[in-house]
């Protein structure tokens, strides 16, 4: 007798979505997750003695409205600062700042331009984001009237701004900074900004994609009140009270099959579980390769579960300072060291051959600087995700770490004179730390490189590119699927629309 | 870096081709698996008529072979292929299939377990990446080893008694198993099995042995008619036998460029090897819902065809008039004394009502229509006792 009807593996922002929809319709769900507490990616780090950091993610995109609506998560205690405005740090002026398409300087009105058209391009892919991706396989279920949704959003650009579309949709970022801007500051933002999270460079091709999607989950980036770490406890709430069951310090080592379907997990402790369906939110290829494995998959499909590309590029800072950095900018905005287009793409070149760039981009936030709790009095807690990192080290994980901070600290020293000096505690996650606490293999957040040929119908595979897997009872709901991830629960709500759509 | 000369010998010799060579009267070679094999040597119909009435020597060294070795040899079978592998026990043969993901047929071959964690796996077409693929996860070693091993198929009713008198007893030998002999300080192994439907054997040995090896059988065998046979009358005999043959009845899925060329097991009349219940193997979804959908969309069919002309490629109508398939093998049979065929039909028509054969005679230098009515038969259209018998019969 099963103890609840479906069991999700991971309690990332996915899994935690998939769990609320499903409970919704009166399904007993049950959300198992590896760690003490649900989040994955959303959690807080005491890294050192009083200074918390975001364990990961230190900023959002903007939730899927039907996650933050439909879980209500204001309700269970999740509100905003407001938008953050982006400051673009220079060494010797004070930084440029940018609040969604407004700034200043010589480009502003080139700049609000483009970001209108990139916003409206964001805008008519929006719905793909809302969507089981469509196959171009008969009897593939297609959401038509989704789909029609689309298509008439496409018309609705006009035929000039669809030309520029369809110019422009598969285009890489630097051709359009540099087409577009002279300012090499807005430049490199935008480059830093497609890049941010991929293993992609500027001038990488399709790099403008990963812009608009980031466009079309939200405007300017979002810091949640309480930190990231509040959009887990918010949406833990949210489940709980929809009769989700949680169970942390759960890990599954094994998804259980009989007769030929997924029947329920094993954990780590020994304790079989048995439910009908089997969602797996974590890593897809994690998934297929280790839960499920070999004997229960066909060749075929099993090895292409081994080459899902998934290389991260992200380091994550997290400093102990004893000042306010000295930053020309304001701390309580999102600050970017990003000097030119080519900085950005110097910053990638090194991590194919797996070296450390000498000078690496990253995104910075001061969390003491919105909240008081984050440090002790008075000090102050740094976070950056600092790109790139070679997730394969030609010298070897802890040398390439060594550098890869070094080399971090040397930049930052130069927009923020003296802050070497101030360091308490230094703390840096290279690809494969991340992978190694968060399951996210190489590293990448996406579980699974987000390029134009790991999206859509071919998110993680074509196989399942639809939520469900060749082994029948077992769903995918993670960042591995479509449409991707960041802390936004597209990939979970979609795969539970699919599930009750499919009667699974 | 290696020494590429591989482009000067384009198809190579095989451990026999000091004798093959000496023995090819009309130096008809063609091309097996990138090696020299012989067409024919002489006389196709004496060819022939050595593998029906007396012993018949092929060399079969082209064929690829493939080690599999470990603890999870047979789980790795069972995964693989769509035939149990793990109730085929130590000294057994069998014929089976593989598919890819979609249960479209990769190649069919004959499986021989030499041990319990020990097969070989023989077939027309390399397969290693796909092995190996389907290797991920098992405690299992996959090797070509074709050069490794020269093979030699003695076929034709009097096989058994030249190997008695080249001192190998092979009297209590049933069909699809194999024994070890001593041979001259070593060791070979014979196992009854073959590809032309008659009694026979096939003798695996290494490759220094060979020579030695094809002296001593052919001293054996004088009296009794041995003689080297090519591809060609092989081929008759395999259509008689009913035999498909990779890449002439059917296009392995991973070579198929249209759509359409691929075929399932069903397709091709060998899902009676699918064991269902042994657990997953690759494809077993897509065949499970093509069994219970009835999506199969052709059909293996064995033809009788009036007339002594032979219907080699084909096409089949349906009431004269729409094509509903094609032969992929046909011969005037000596044998059965019948004009045969193996043909690709449409599978709703599989029946066989009102199906005609086109048939181009080419009759000095002009072309003659034929349009004949065909009637589905029974494989294998030969199909004698002796191949069963146990012990052979003293021929």
């Amino acid at each position: 007798m099963p103890s609840s009807d479906v069991l999700i593996i991971g309690a990332g922002v996915n899994g935690l979505a998939c769990a609320a929809k499903l409970a919704g319709t009166g399904r007993r769900v049950t959300l198992l997750d590896a760690n003490p507490t649900p989040g994955g990616g959303m959690g807080t780090t005491e890294f050192a003695p009083g200074f918390h950091a975001p364990a990961l993610a230190h900023l959002v995109s903007g939730l899927d409205p039907r996650v933050s609506d439909g879980m209500d998560l204001a309700r269970h205690g999740l509100s905003y600062h407001p938008p953050l405005s982006t400051s673009v740090l220079s060494p010797d002026a004070p930084a440029l700042s940018v609040l969604n398409g407004k700034t200043t300087g010589p480009d502003a009105a080139a700049f609000a331009a483009l970001h209108r058209k990139l916003t409206d391009f964001a805008r008519v892919l929006a719905p793909f984001r809302a969507m089981t991706p469509p196959r171009l396989a008969g009897q593939a279920g297609q959401e038509w009237a989704k789909l029609a949704r689309l298509g008439i959003g496409l018309r609705a650009l006009g035929r000039a701004d669809f030309r520029e579309f369809l110019r422009m949709i598969l285009i890489n970022i630097a051709d359009v900074a540099t087409d577009e801007l002279t300012d090499p500051r807005l430049q490199a933002l935008l480059s830093f900004d497609a890049t941010l999270g991929s293993w992609l460079g500027p001038r990488s091709p399709n790099s403008l994609i990963l812009l608009l999607n980031r466009l079309s989950m939200g405007g300017a980036p979002l810091l949640p009140k309480g930190g990231v770490a509040a959009v887990a406890q918010a949406m833990t709430k949210a489940v709980e009270a929809a009769g989700v069951t949680i169970r942390s310090n759960a890990q599954v080592t094994q998804i259980l099959i009989e007769a030929d379907r997924a029947a329920g997990v094993a954990l780590a402790d020994g304790t079989n579980l048995h439910a009908d369906l089997v969602i797996s939110a974590i890593n897809p290829r994690t998934t297929f390769q280790t839960l499920v494995g070999p004997r229960h998959l066909d060749s075929g499909f099993f090895a292409q579960t081994r080459h899902i590309r998934s290389r991260g590029g992200a380091a994550k800072l997290h400093l102990a300072l004893r000042t306010a950095p000295g930053f020309n900018a304001d701390l309580r905005s999102r600050l970017v060291i990003a000097p030119s287009v080519d900085a950005v793409e110097r910053a990638f070149n090194p991590v194919k051959y797996g070296d450390v760039p000498d000078h690496p981009v990253m995104e910075i936030l001061i969390p003491s600087a919105f909240e008081p709790g984050q440090a002790p009095e008075g000090q102050h807690t740094l976070s950056a995700i600092v790109q790139f990192a070679p997730h394969a080290p030609k010298i070897g994980l802890e040398a390439a770490r060594k550098q890869m901070l070094e080399n971090t600290l040397t930049v930052l020293e130069t927009h923020a004179p003296g802050l070497r000096a101030q360091i308490l505690h230094a703390e840096l996650l290279m690809p494969q730390d991340i992978e190694f606490r968060f399951g996210m293999v190489g590293g990448n957040w996406h579980h699974g490189e987000l390029a134009v040929e790991q999206m859509l119908f071919l998110r993680p595979l074509r196989q399942a590119a639809q939520y469900a897997t060749p082994l029948p009872g077992l769903w995918l709901a993670g960042a591995g699927s479509h449409p991707g991830g960041g802390i936004n629960g597209a990939a979970g709500w979609n795969a539970a629309e699919r599930i009750i759509k499919e009667r699974a | 870096m290696k020494d590429l000369t591989h482009y000067k010998t384009p198809l190579l010799p095989t451990a026999f081709h000091a004798r093959t060579e000496a023995a090819n009267t009309l130096h008809r070679w063609g091309a097996w698996a990138g090696y020299r094999t012989a067409l024919c040597y002489g006389d196709e119909a004496m060819e022939y008529t050595a593998i029906r009435n007396a012993a018949s020597v092929y060399d079969l060294c082209p064929m690829v072979k493939y080690r599999i070795q470990g603890p999870d040899a047979a789980a790795y079978l069972n995964r693989l292929t769509i035939r149990n592998a793990a109730r085929l026990t130590p000294g057994g043969v069998h014929y089976t299939v593989w598919c890819d993901d979609q249960g479209r047929v990769l190649d069919d071959g004959t499986l021989f377990r030499h041990g319990p964690d020990h097969y070989m796996l023989c077939s027309q077409e390399r397969h290693l990446p796909w092995l190996l693929d389907s290797a991920r996860g098992f405690d299992v070693e996959v090797a070509e080893i074709t050069p490794d091993i020269a093979a030699l198929s003695l076929q034709g009713p009097c096989s058994a008694t030249v190997l008695g008198i080249a001192g190998f007893d092979v009297s209590t030998l049933k069909p699809f198993r194999m024994a070890t002999h001593p041979f001259q300080g070593a060791t070979i192994t014979i196992s009854r099995t073959g590809f032309t439907g008659d009694l026979g054997y096939e003798l695996w040995m290494t490759p220094d042995q060979a020579l030695p090896f094809w002296d001593h059988l052919f001293a054996a065998g004088t009296a009794y008619g041995i003689r080297p046979i090519g591809t060609d009358a092989l081929n008759l005999a395999r259509i008689e036998a009913g035999f498909i043959i990779t890449n002439m009845d059917f296009i392995p899925a991973d070579q198929a460029v249209r759509e359409d060329r691929s075929r399932s097991p069903f397709e091709l009349a060998l899902d009676w090897m699918i064991d269902w219940d042994k657990g997953h193997f690759t494809g077993r979804r897509a065949l499970k819902s093509e069994r219970d959908n009835g999506s199969s969309n052709w059909a293996l069919l064995a033809l009788d065809i009036p007339g002594n002309v032979s219907a080699e490629g084909s096409i089949i109508y349906h009431a004269k008039k729409h094509e509903v398939g094609h032969i992929t093998a046909a011969a005037w049979s000596p044998s059965t004394k019948r004009s045969i065929a193996l043909a690709q039909v449409q599978r709703k028509h599989m029946a066989g009502r009102d199906l005609w054969v086109e048939i181009y005679a080419l009759r000095e230098l002009q072309y003659v229509k034929l349009m004949l009515p065909v009637t589905v038969c029974e494989r294998p259209f030969f199909n004698p006792a002796r191949k069963r018998a146990t012990p052979p019969g003293a021929f």
